[in-house]
């Protein structure tokens, strides 16, 4: 029989406010355990949540992104449940009325088409602490610094048909969250981190399986290999006579595996009611406005924009504003060197390579993008050749300089003057008798072994276009 | 509506709250009184009214984005039951 | 000494007639003599109060004049106090020393009241005659062989008794005025929002109202002073600017118009002596001009089921966070964490808590939320709809704070008989509204209280419309024999 997976994601992003989003504790990674929590956090008796606007603003902003409903009267309601990471007892959060409703998000299929995917709702909550299990005998230690920091959970539709699907609209989500600079992204921090709710179906049918809930997948790679291991399993587990159970599963990355929680198969019920110590959160049009305002431009539109404003192609387009940090870096190198198309080959071959062997983000790279846009407007001068080029660059992200310095102390610059090209053509004429012979007798290949030759004894600095035409002079005339 | 000792026990442990069956039993002649109580609403004529949450129709007010709350974790900490390292300490959870 | 009252010592301090410090010793002494007696503190705090009242001492002698500078309070033990136990009248919050203080207690402290300990109550305010606490019932001063009420019976037994000339308290379905009745006091629950609930330990966090407890009107408008006011930490707190709740006291009646809601008068239950009590009150209010009239609150009767649907399940979410692990009890030698948990709270809560937590876990779990939770928001809603009605005919609503006099200890074994106590009361919880009570007569020696019910806001004309009946009576100045 043939299947069809059905997938829907629910990514949790923490917003990236300096503070919590019931409390004024800081929200700052990596801090001692518990110096981040105050009574509020911790849920000590009598202390009461207010709520943060740097979080609604950043929830509007992505509502706006994703075309979606802003709900102008949304409601905090409580979820009920005993955990030692929630120390209320309770998590706040969004259930009947979420302050982001129906929107949705583009994403570019492996073939190159767009599929539109439906975003169902994001909310805002606010995160648990930390459980830590290492380091004591029988025990659990509790760490509070995450209790309280503000998430945006986005509910996909279950409208994501593969594991590549889904790993394609997360990192659209990623992407997108970071554009607008609400969320920091990092999912080794957890700062981005998602569940999936996986199922299967005979194709053509239309309901839907029984799902199982994907705990916790913080890689990209992870919710690939979760989902397939997943999908595998549900149809073994289904063409071998069972039936899939609903249920939260966690992804074991280590024996790349999802197995049960058991801990929390007791059926949960969460008693949600609306959460008397927050009155209902109203979101006007001024306020979306003044959102509005502070959007950046978007991926899709700079993508656009790259195509028509610099002649790019789509594809390089996309991989260009795929980071908002990237393409900002791009325009820069372009406009520094008046050669967009030559900047994009640049940032996307030498430089990326570059960062990528290094290990370092775009912000800590050791050549900015004055830096390159300066040696690039070297190769467009015809100071240098695209060849030496790739060996000042090679030098600068060394730091030996800027690529002047650098082109000055490595006497790099390239050979101009005619006349200098002459007499070293000359001298290789001269050189090499038999070889002229030849060619003079009807070898037309033999022109490429003078060229190499004169490269050779100028050690690559001769123009190649200059060489290329005193050479065609001298050896027909 | 009367409830019965097992679904005492139910929401006892919903609630995280010990129980013996004896105190089950005890609990359930006084919830049962409780629940015939309420069942007075099932009189109230409330078709088409907005459930009230709140005694007032105000609106949540915001706080700006601050750093407020300075780091008070010793003195938190002196009043916890079990603290190692700065963390809380409860019997090991497994997952 | 005893018949003096806040406002009384407010002005002999203002006089240099008294310091605080001999005040406050005085009023130490006859804790320490006549407490054992009522079992009203659960906490003194004698040290800090004799420095508290060394500071306000210096601060008179300057001159200053902030609303309670000097004077001798008691803070019900709901309310969290740094570096004193805030018990709440539980063994879950027996160890509980708060490292931070309730917004009430900062602005009393600002306004520079000197506090002389913590008051007993019914275990997390949830009880009607202070028997739930886990320090032991509180006895009511004009017979110790009954309750005060509750569940700030012990602020309530306190200022009845005269060991503190005022108290503060909490309200969430009657929880001041029912205790202010019982014990011969006056007692106002503010407009929901006016206090904020800051570092108050929330019992219902949609019905729950700090407010003051003291002899007169007057003593309760100069504590609601220093008590109300917008404050930032509380979401439900509500901005308006600062007001003088004494400002009306003198305003006379003429043409105040009261309202008589008749389900408060018709229905069974109500000690025909009581009504006696509060028909007289009426007749004294007509002769300082003000005109009566009949008023209907048809839904009043829902008023105690709603309630105990809403505030328990309000509870049992609030209540979850006493699990043993950051503060307060925590049981011994856990095997596991659902041990922890089960152990802990089953140790620390006492049987009425339980019971409520246990009410409420069930109306909001799974298929029984619309028909409990939900069906009772709304009839809440009709309820505040009754009383908007009201409130375009009538300025105030005047009913009896409760049935029936002081019962006995252990004369009210089964819960709901218990919770029919607040029968008065709890409406106007549920709308939100302010109201108080104040002594209005004796029945065999025990006090009878009047309740008044105010439109949102009007918290000074309530105490305006009091004070007017306390100049004309002296029923809010007796004090029992056996603490005259």
């Amino acid at each position: 029989m043939e299947w069809e997976t059905v997938i829907g994601l629910e990514i949790h992003a923490q917003l990236n406010t300096v503070s919590k989003i019931f409390s004024g504790a800081p929200t700052a990674y990596g801090a001692e355990p518990n110096r981040q929590a105050c009574p509020v956090d911790l849920g000590m008796p009598g202390v009461l949540p207010v709520l943060n606007q740097g979080a609604v603003e950043r929830a509007v902003m992505l509502g706006l992104a994703i075309n979606a409903e802003i709900t102008p009267r949304s409601v905090f309601a409580r979820k009920n449940y005993f955990y030692p990471d929630l120390p209320k007892g309770y998590q706040i959060s969004q259930f009947e009325l979420p302050i982001v409703g129906l929107g949705h998000l583009d994403i570019e299929l492996e073939d190159g088409t767009i599929k539109r995917v439906g975003v169902t709702r994001a909310h805002l909550e606010e995160d648990a602490g930390k459980s830590l299990h290492e380091g004591f005998e029988a025990m659990t230690g509790i760490d509070l610094n995450r209790a309280g920091t503000p998430l945006i959970e986005i509910v996909s539709e279950p409208e994501l048909r593969s594991a590549k699907e889904a790993v394609a609209y997360m990192k659209k989500m990623h992407s997108l969250v970071r554009y607008l600079d609400i969320c920091d992204g990092n999912m080794q921090e957890g700062s981005f981190r998602c569940d999936a709710n996986v199922s299967v179906r005979p194709k053509g049918q239309t309901e839907f399986g029984t799902r199982a809930e994907l705990k916790n997948l913080n890689s990209f790679r992870f919710v690939e290999r979760a989902i397939n291991f997943e999908v595998e399993r549900q149809i073994d587990l289904i063409e071998g006579g069972g039936s899939v159970v609903q249920e939260t599963r966690l992804y074991d990355p280590d024996r790349d595996e999802t197995r049960s929680m058991r801990s929390k198969e007791e059926a949960n019920d969460y008693r949600y009611f609306p959460d008397p110590d927050l009155l209902p959160l109203v979101v006007d049009n001024a306020f979306i406005d003044s959102v509005r305002e502070k959007l950046p431009e978007l991926p899709d539109a700079k993508r656009a924009r790259f195509v028509e404003q610099y002649g790019l192609s789509d594809y390089d387009a996309g991989v260009l504003t795929a980071a908002r940090d990237m393409g900002d870096f791009y325009e820069v190198v372009a406009a520094g060197c008046g050669a967009p198309k030559l900047a994009a080959n640049w940032v996307m071959g030498e430089f990326s390579a570059a960062m990528n062997r290094s290990e370092v983000e775009l912000a800590d790279a050791p050549v900015n993008a004055e830096g390159l846009a300066g040696l690039l407007a070297r190769i467009q001068d015809e100071t240098i050749s695209g060849k030496i080029a790739k060996e000042v660059f090679e030098a600068m992200w060394n730091g030996e300089g800027d690529a002047d310095a650098v082109i000055e102390a490595k006497g790099l610059k390239q050979i101009t003057d005619t006349s200098a090209i002459d007499t070293i053509i000359d001298e290789v004429m001269a050189n090499n008798p038999q070889q002229l012979e030849q060619y003079r007798g009807g070898k037309d290949k033999l022109f490429g072994f003078f060229v190499g030759q004169v490269m050779k004894a100028t050690q690559g600095k001769a123009n190649p276009a200059q060489v290329n035409e005193r050479l065609k002079a001298k050896l027909d005339g | 509506m009367s409830v019965d000792t097992s679904e005492v026990r139910r929401i006892a442990h919903l609630s995280r709250l010990a129980m013996n069956d004896d105190q089950a039993r005890d609990f359930a002649g006084g919830l049962s009184d409780i629940f015939d109580f309420v069942e007075q609403l099932d009189g109230a004529a409330i078709e088409g009214v907005e459930p009230m949450a709140h005694p007032l129709d105000a609106e949540q007010r915001l706080r700006p984005d601050a750093v407020t709350e300075p780091d008070r974790r010793e003195v938190f900490q002196a009043i916890a039951p079990a603290v190692e390292g700065g963390l809380y300490l409860v019997p090991r959870v497994i997952e | 000494m005893a018949q003096e009252t806040l406002s009384g010592w407010v002005r002999k301090l203002q006089a240099r007639e008294i310091s605080s410090r001999e005040l406050t010793q005085l009023y130490l002494d006859r804790i320490e003599r006549l407490d054992p007696q009522l079992n009203s503190f659960i906490t003194v705090t004698a040290e800090q109060a004799l420095a508290q009242a060394d500071a306000a001492d210096a601060r008179l002698a300057k001159g200053e004049k902030t609303p309670l500078l000097g004077v001798p309070v008691a803070q019900k033990d709901i309310f969290c106090t740094e570096g004193v136990r805030t018990s709440c009248g539980s063994h879950m919050l027996d160890p509980f020393v708060s490292p931070y203080n309730a917004t009430v207690v900062e602005r009393m402290n600002a306004a520079g009241a000197v506090m002389l300990g913590k008051t007993n109550m019914d275990e997390f305010a949830m009880g009607s005659s202070n028997e739930t606490s886990f320090y032991g019932p509180v006895r009511n001063p004009w017979d110790t062989e009954r309750v005060p009420g509750g569940s700030s019976g012990g602020s309530a037994a306190a200022v009845g008794a005269r060991l503190v000339p005022g108290a503060t308290g909490t309200d969430t379905g009657g929880s001041i005025r029912q205790p202010a009745a019982f014990c011969g006091i006056t007692g106002l629950k503010p407009t929901y929002g006016r206090v904020s609930r800051y570092g108050m330990i929330a019992f219902a966090s949609s019905l729950d109202q700090g407010g003051p407890m003291a002899a007169t009107a007057e003593d309760c408008g100069r504590m609601l002073n220093a008590m109300a006011g917008f404050d930032e930490r509380d979401s439900t707190s509500v901005e308006r600017p600062e007001e003088d709740f004494t400002a009306g006291l003198e305003q006379d009646l003429k043409g105040l118009r009261i309202g008589l809601p008749t389900e408060f008068f018709g229905e069974a239950g109500l000690d025909e002596r009581v009504r006696g009590v509060i028909d007289a009150a009426i007749e004294v209010l007509k002769g300082r001009g003000a005109e009566v009239r009949e008023v209907s609150l048809p839904n009043s009767h829902l008023s105690v089921p709603a309630y105990y649907v809403v505030a328990p399940a309000e509870c049992s979410s609030n209540l979850a966070r006493f699990d043993g692990v950051r503060y307060g009890y925590r049981c011994e030698n856990p095997e596991d964490l659902m041990d922890l948990y089960t152990r802990s709270r089953g140790e620390g809560f006492g049987d009425e808590v339980k019971r409520r937590i246990m009410v409420g876990t069930y109306v909001l779990s799974a298929g029984y939320y619309d028909a409990y939770y939900l069906k009772a928001q709304k009839v809440r809603r009709i309820i505040a709809d009754d009383f908007r009605r009201a409130f375009e005919d009538v300025d105030v609503l005047l009913a009896p704070t409760t049935p029936e006099l002081p019962f006995a200890l252990g004369a009210k074994a089964d819960p709901v008989s218990m919770y029919l106590s607040d029968i008065y009361t709890i409406a106007a919880n549920l709308a939100g509204l302010p109201a108080m009570s104040l002594p209005a007569g004796e029945i065999d020696g025990l006090p009878v209280g009047l309740q008044l019910i105010g439109n949102y806001f009007d918290e000074a004309r309530l105490l305006g419309v009091a004070h007017q009946y306390q100049q004309e009576t002296d029923w809010h100045a007796r004090v029992p024999a056996a603490f005259a």
